[in-house]
């Protein structure tokens, strides 16, 4: 066999990754809080938690709960907001070698782009990734990710407003997502990534009291990664742009399914609570399956399944 | 000092009662660094239900390289790792979060209730450490619980170090009958300055928080919330903040697993 290393290179236009392993938003801090367990360099890159143009309190506690093989959330997109961000955490961020994408969320289709013309001015930022989850206030309160209408829109928005590549962060909270990640790909995204959580709730039965505060939250985990590989593999067979897998991955042969099923990369979540050097180990478990196969490239992998 | 995430192997297991565990580990890394208050992220096991790791405060940590933890069974996490056996691995991540502080007064009180007594062990040896030689300094151990097989088993690991302990049970079947609260006011001289520390109950602490306040000691506890991560990813470990913190910071919550879990009792919001 040739003794070069098989290459996990991925590349989405002019933006390259190492390998196709991310860590998926708000599931890695700002990338700080996991230095000590894994070497973020080695990752293909890293999402931070989704950032709004001004600082967010985030719901009342309880905000998390565990399910069976998944868990939810209600966080309540708490975060430092845009200003604090770039003067606290870039910092670090742009030091650590690899692709750094920012997530950003907002209120209205202004706020996007008013983010997306702060973060294109700040050195040493990837890629932009699009939380289209939550509620258009403007309109009601309808999520923004529900309307493909909508997501065309915001995606026009955030792509006339910087240079950076943009990833819309589709959510798995419709009938057919093959009709946002067509939006997105007609707004002009450079790529989809999918999925966000799955709408759930759990009830103390003693109580009878739900048991998040916010009522209901976002279901992620293992749980979900059958749900979520179905949505890739449609995703992927309807846009000619990349698709990034998320949802409930965290063994290499999870991250493979996605692979196969047409993500070109794939984003760990809930798996780094479970084990914070999940996504190192889905690296070396890639590598490890090419070299097994004798396989040159990871590009013979993605997209290859056999129907 | 930064956490590690590490396989420790059970060296011991001891049933201090029905639903009573104690754990001892050996995992170096953690016990060279560990801090009273601290707490570690423990896997229950190694498959993807139960999910999520299960936070415990560091018992004892011991010179060579011994961590212990004390937990009652309350549900499938604790049930499976009051089962490990010697010589199995467990995969735990820490030492985590802040823990207590010292202060400068020299009477000091140490306050748990139920399992809330496992860290004050760890804390009351430290604090006995380091104050060696200093003859002013005085403390009083203040443990409860709902009965007496919850701290006869503890009982002998605070009176070796010569320390006073006062007991109060729910169903009085050891000390004091009643709350362990009430024990403060028996026990401590409230023209001195002291420091309480404490963990247990979020009622009691809310208590201890208010007696504190009234008699202007200060009172540091250590506060429980649901974690997922342990280590300030998920923000799932949201505690609400009391007013006086809030003016100097917009941000209305603090998280347990980062900030705390011990925190001046003044700053939290009791509800
Ligand atoms: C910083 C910290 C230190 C802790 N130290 C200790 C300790 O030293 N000894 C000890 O016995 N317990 C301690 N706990 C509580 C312990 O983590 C929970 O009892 C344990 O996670 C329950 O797991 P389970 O799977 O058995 O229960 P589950 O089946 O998950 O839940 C059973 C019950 O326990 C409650 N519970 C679940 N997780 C927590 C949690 N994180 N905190 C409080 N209640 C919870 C649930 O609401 C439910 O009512 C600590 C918790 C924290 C946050
Ligand atoms: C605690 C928590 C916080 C999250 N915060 C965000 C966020 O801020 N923005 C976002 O786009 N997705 C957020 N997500 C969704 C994840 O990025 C991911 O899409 C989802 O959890 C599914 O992947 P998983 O099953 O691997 O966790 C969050 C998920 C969790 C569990
Ligand atoms: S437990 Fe995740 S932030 Fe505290």
């Amino acid at each position: 066999m040739d003794l070069k290393k098989a290459a996990l290179n991925v590349n989405f236009g002019s933006l390259q990754l190492k390998n196709p392993v991310m860590t998926a938003s708000g599931t890695f801090g700002y990338g700080e809080e996991f230095s000590s367990f894994v070497n973020l360099n080695r990752l293909g890159g890293i999402v931070v938690k989704g950032i709004s143009l001004k600082p967010r309190v985030g719901n009342p506690p309880p905000r998390v709960a565990e399910t069976a093989s998944g868990m939810l959330n209600a966080i309540g997109l708490e975060n430092v907001g845009v200003e604090k961000f770039i003067s606290e955490k870039m910092e670090f961020l742009r030091n650590i070698g690899t692709n750094v994408f920012v997530n950003v969320l907002g209120d209205s289709v202004d706020d996007y782009g008013r983010l997306a013309e702060r973060l294109n001015d700040t050195p040493g930022i990837s890629a932009i990734e699009v939380n289209i989850s939550c509620p258009n206030v403007k309109k009601g309160g309808v999520a923004f990710g529900t309307d493909p209408a909508m997501v065309e829109a915001v995606t026009r928005e955030v792509k006339s407003k910087c240079s950076l590549p943009v990833f819309i962060k589709l959510s798995p909270n419709v009938t057919d997502i093959t009709l946002t990640a067509r939006a997105a790909e007609q707004g002009g995204a450079d790529g989809v990534s999918l999925i966000n959580t799955l709408l759930g709730m759990a009830i103390d039965v003693r109580s009878r009291r739900p048991i998040l505060g916010n009522v209901v939250g976002g279901l992620s985990g293992p749980a979900i990664k059958p749900v979520a590989l179905r949505m890739v593999w449609q995703v992927a067979k309807q846009v000619s742009i990349p698709v990034i897998g998320i949802g409930g991955i965290t063994t290499t042969e999870d991250a493979i399914e996605f692979l196969l099923a047409g993500a070109s990369a794939v984003q760990v979540g809930t798996a780094n609570f479970v084990d914070p050097r999940a996504t190192e180990n889905i690296v070396e478990g890639l590598q490890k399956y090419l070299e097994d196969n004798n396989l040159s490239s990871i590009k013979e992998v993605i997209g290859k399944l056999i129907l | 000092m930064k956490p590690v995430q590490l396989k420790a192997e059970v060296m011991r297991n001891e049933k201090l009662s029905s639903d009573i565990t104690r754990l001892t580990m050996m995992a170096r890394d953690i016990a060279d660094i560990a801090k009273p208050g601290q707490f570690v992220m423990i896997r229950p096991t190694s498959c993807y239900d139960p999910l999520l790791r299960r936070p415990f405060s560091l018992h004892q940590v011991t010179g060579d390289g011994l961590i212990e933890i004390l937990f009652k069974v309350v549900g499938r996490g604790t049930r499976i790792l009051s089962a490990v056996e010697v010589g199995e691995f467990l995969d735990v991540v820490g030492p985590l979060g802040k823990g207590f502080l010292d202060s400068s007064r020299e009477n000091i009180c140490l306050l748990g209730g139920g399992m809330g007594i496992a860290p004050l062990l760890f804390l009351a040896k430290w604090l006995v450490s380091k104050k060696t030689g200093d003859l002013n300094f005085n403390i009083v151990v203040l443990l409860g619980a709902a009965t007496d097989s919850e701290i006869l088993p503890l009982l002998d690991d605070f009176e070796v170090m010569g320390l006073n302990v006062k007991i109060a049970t729910d169903d009085g079947s050891l000390g004091y009958h009643g709350f362990v609260t009430d024990l403060l006011s028996k026990n401590l001289d409230p023209d001195n300055n002291w420091i309480i520390y404490s963990c247990g109950p979020y009622p009691m602490l809310k208590k201890v928080a208010g007696i504190s306040r009234d008699n202007n000691w200060q009172c540091q506890v250590s506060l429980e919330t649901i974690m997922a991560c342990g280590i300030k990813a998920c923000l799932g470990c949201a505690l609400p903040k009391s007013e006086s913190m809030k003016l100097t910071d917009t941000q209305p919550y603090a998280h347990v697993c980062k900030d705390g879990p011990v925190f001046d009792a003044a700053e939290v919001k009791w509800i």
